[in-house]
């Protein structure tokens, strides 16, 4: 314990030391809320770049990731302490994006040697930004039915086809993609795992514009994209193992499992509680209207039970939160809760949580009109909620198909 | 706050499985019901527990208890849930222990405890007076008497009261129904004269009595006009040591349910793979889950003697009570026709559950209390 303690007081006075003031808190209007990396991200603040530069430096933007890959080598023990010690600063996360969540996670389980010298350290160290390539417009819950054609072409591949919903494909140098290798193969056994350089002429990039007013995933195209052979991961037609294995890590980043139950990455959102006590008032210590009272309590009790099932989860794995089927339990619970949460937040606030634009609205308030409208994404994105269920049915209970 | 069980917990997890499995399957509770038994339970099954040290697991060593922590009857609680054995594990070495424990002077807690660890003296809290619960709603009254009190009044659902050999009389000695001070706890003989107990038959074929208080005599349990804090603590370990055994229950009847779904065949196909039965299924798997957690989570604020028992017993006896009525209800359900009769045992577990649920408070009460630590 002594060690773990020395680790902490070390930590505690490293981030005091280094982390700008700027970066602490919610970020100024205007200014980016979470840094993505890559060669198209731009630094409004400045200090931003100067966070990510020193955390990168040691490996604590990537904390758990081995050192000879850039990363922290952590153990989960000193992850926790770490994550306890920005929280306490009010540090915001220096980067973060699918490098991290997604694609990192999977070459460490997957991915060659080789592989992984070469993509892991430009994740960690933020200059590179990765995107997913997995939906297609023929093939969203049905994933496997994707047809975006891969052949090979002697000492390279060709690439042909559409992804959707390619969240921030327009920021990104890298798309890790799902691909048919085999046409004639039975769907689960034609697909390959690919990684692809968006910088070239066989990429096309368009955004989408959603509901939120913002646009976040795109439209990517792949015209004669050419991919080197050794960015396949894992073997030919035997992609959706590994492909699998990444939705795992991205269902415990959406459930935000993979923090442990901690009450979450600073994001400048002040609770559902201090909102209603703000707008709806308390009469003799209680929130005013009694019936909404009711839903926000059933709401933060289950946030509560979740985030100790998060705790739980990490507890009960040895190996620091490896996720496994359980991971559907927690994305399906989590983001269902979670647009609860947004929901009673707009019945607390009222008309004033529905502004869109000018300044009869503060900031605040736009904010969570977006967000609101961002949330109904979270039960869709990355297996709906439908999905999930099907697999914890399936997987967890053991009920035939 | 271990969400995890140590190796000493799980060994007695693993021991209190099987002797419920072999010494307590739903089977006996279905006889104690058809035989209309007197005591409502079976003694020397009992007296087993007892030597088994569960009767102890809360009680100090120094008092003759095992020492084993909330923790540890939590993980028996939740063994007897699963077979919904017929005890006064709760009445007694629950509720009383604690009371006697929280409240008790020196010479009552020697007296007391070992008694209770040793199965030789039975114990029941005599709280409600109305339908609902309501912890500081007395207007039973205790008057001083010589050096003790005479209790006048009614009492309601008292849990094992009439097996119990002594009662823990929640009574009003100053103040009106609904103040916290003024609450007294007096320790009464159940064969004192003014005592009148008559056993209730509840549909769960567990034991309840209403009890009749004319003069009836005691002796002072705690400081008079002041129980309301030991109160809270005792419903609280209650609370939270009920929402282990309801754990248990939503568990086996869960698991129940799942295996029928795999084997009962209808337009030529196993029923669970159906969509409408799947989803359902998979969402009571979520709620499971997260009851786990906040049992384990409450029953460590227990042992760490935490001051967040009160949010923690709230959080999770709602959530048991919310959960444990969902599964037994899909339960009932999803068995179709079957689960409505008496010879399947399903039905028992709905019984069960929803005389726990309104047992030390259901879900609006908890949730009411809950918003109330959190200061909104």
């Amino acid at each position: 314990m002594g060690t773990l303690n020395d680790f902490r007081m070390e930590t505690r006075a490293w981030l005091e030391e280094n982390c700008p003031e700027s970066m602490r808190g919610p970020a100024a209007v205007g200014e980016e809320d979470m840094i993505g990396g890559g060669k198209k991200q731009v630094y409004k603040n400045p200090d931003a770049k100067v966070w990510l530069d020193r955390m990168a430096a040691r490996g604590w933007t990537a904390p758990m990731w081995p050192t000879e890959y850039g990363g922290g080598g952590l153990s989960k023990d000193e992850y926790l302490i770490l994550q306890d010690e920005m929280i306490r600063l009010n540090a915001r996360s220096p980067i973060g994006g699918m490098g991290f969540s997604m694609i990192g996670p999977t070459l460490l389980d997957y991915g060659t040697e080789e592989q992984k010298r070469e993509h892991l350290p430009k994740i960690v160290s933020g200059e590179i930004r990765w995107c997913q390539g997995y939906s297609e417009p023929g093939a969203g819950s049905d994933l496997a039915g994707l047809q975006t054609k891969c052949e090979d072409a002697g000492d390279y591949f060709l690439v042909n086809g559409q992804k959707i919903w390619t969240s921030g494909a327009q920021y990104a140098d890298w798309i890790f993609t799902l691909v048919r290798t085999d046409p004639q193969a039975p769907k689960h056994e034609g697909i390959s795992f690919v990684l692809i350089d968006m910088d070239q002429p066989g990429v096309t990039v368009r955004p989408i514009k959603l509901i939120s007013g913002s646009s976040p995933f795109c439209e990517t195209f792949f015209d004669n994209a050419r991919v080197e052979k050794q960015n396949l991961v894992g073997q030919i037609n035997r992609g959706w193992t590994v492909g699998k294995r990444l939705l795992q890590h991205e269902r415990s980043s959406i459930s935000g499992l993979n923090s442990g139950g901690r009450r979450g990455r600073y994001d400048g959102m002040r609770g559902l509680t201090d909102v209603a006590k703000e707008y709806v008032g308390l009469a003799d210590g209680k929130l005013a209207d009694a019936t909404l009272r009711g839903e926000i309590l059933v709401n933060e009790m289950n946030q509560r039970a979740f985030g100790l099932t998060q705790q739980r989860a990490m507890a009960e794995s040895e190996s620091g939160g490896t996720p496994t089927f359980a991971t559907s339990f927690f994305k399906y619970y989590g983001s269902e809760t979670g647009k609860t949460r947004l929901e009673l937040q707009l019945k607390a606030m009222g008309t004033q949580s529905l502004g869109w634009e000018g300044d009869m609205f503060s900031d605040e308030e736009k904010t969570l009109t977006r967000t609101w409208l961002r949330s109904k994404s979270s039960t869709i994105a990355g297996g709906s909620s439908e999905i999930q269920l099907n697999i914890v049915a399936k997987r967890v209970l053991g009920l035939p198909d | 706050m271990p969400l995890v069980l140590n190796e000493e917990q799980n060994m007695l997890k693993d021991a209190a499985k099987d002797f419920c499995g072999n010494n307590t399957p739903i089977s006996q509770l279905r006889k104690l019901r058809d035989d209309k038994a007197d005591k409502g339970f079976d003694e020397p099954t009992w007296q087993q527990m007892v030597e088994l040290g569960w009767a102890g697991i809360i009680i100090p060593e120094d008092f003759g208890g095992l020492g084993f922590g909330y923790m540890g009857m939590g993980v028996v609680m939740e063994e007897c849930g699963r077979t919904l054995t017929a005890s006064p594990l709760f009445s007694t070495a629950v509720l009383g222990a604690s009371a006697i424990m929280n409240a008790g002077s020196d010479e009552q807690k020697g007296e007391l405890l070992g008694q209770v660890a040793g199965g030789e003296l039975l114990l029941a809290l005599a709280l409600e007076e109305t339908p609902h619960h309501n912890p500081y709603g007395a207007t039973t009254k205790a008057e001083k008497s010589g050096s003790g009190y005479k209790v006048t009044g009614s009492k309601k659902f008292v849990l094992d009261g009439h097996v119990a050999n002594k009662l823990i009389v929640v009574a009003r000695t100053s103040g009106n129904a609904g103040d916290r001070d003024g609450l007294t706890m007096v320790l009464v003989d159940s064969d004192a004269k003014g005592v009148k107990v008559t056993r209730t038959f509840m549909a769960d074929s567990r034991n309840a009595a209403n009890i009749e208080f004319d003069g009836a005599e005691g002796v002072l349990l705690g400081t008079e006009g002041k129980a309301a804090d030991v109160l809270d603590r005792v419903l609280d370990t209650g609370r939270i040591l009920l929402a282990a055994e309801m754990l248990g229950s939503s568990q086996e009847c869960f698991e129940r349910t799942v295996e029928y779904l795999k084997t009962r065949e209808q337009f030529g196909v196993p029923i669970g793979s159906f969509q409408a039965l799947k989803h359902r299924a998979a969402q009571m798997f979520c709620e499971i889950e997260l009851s786990k957690s906040v049992v384990l989570e409450a029953l460590s604020a227990l042992d760490e003697n935490s001051d967040e028992i009160a949010e923690l017993a709230s959080l999770a006896k709602a959530r048991l009570n919310d959960t444990y009525n969902l599964v037994s209800s899909e339960g009932i359900q999803m068995h179709g026709g079957i689960g409505m009769t008496d010879e399947y045992d399903i039905g028992f577990f709905m019984k069960r559950a929803r005389v726990s649920e309104h047992t030390l408070g259901n879900s609006a009460f908890h949730r009411n209390r809950y918003g109330e630590t959190q200061g909104y």
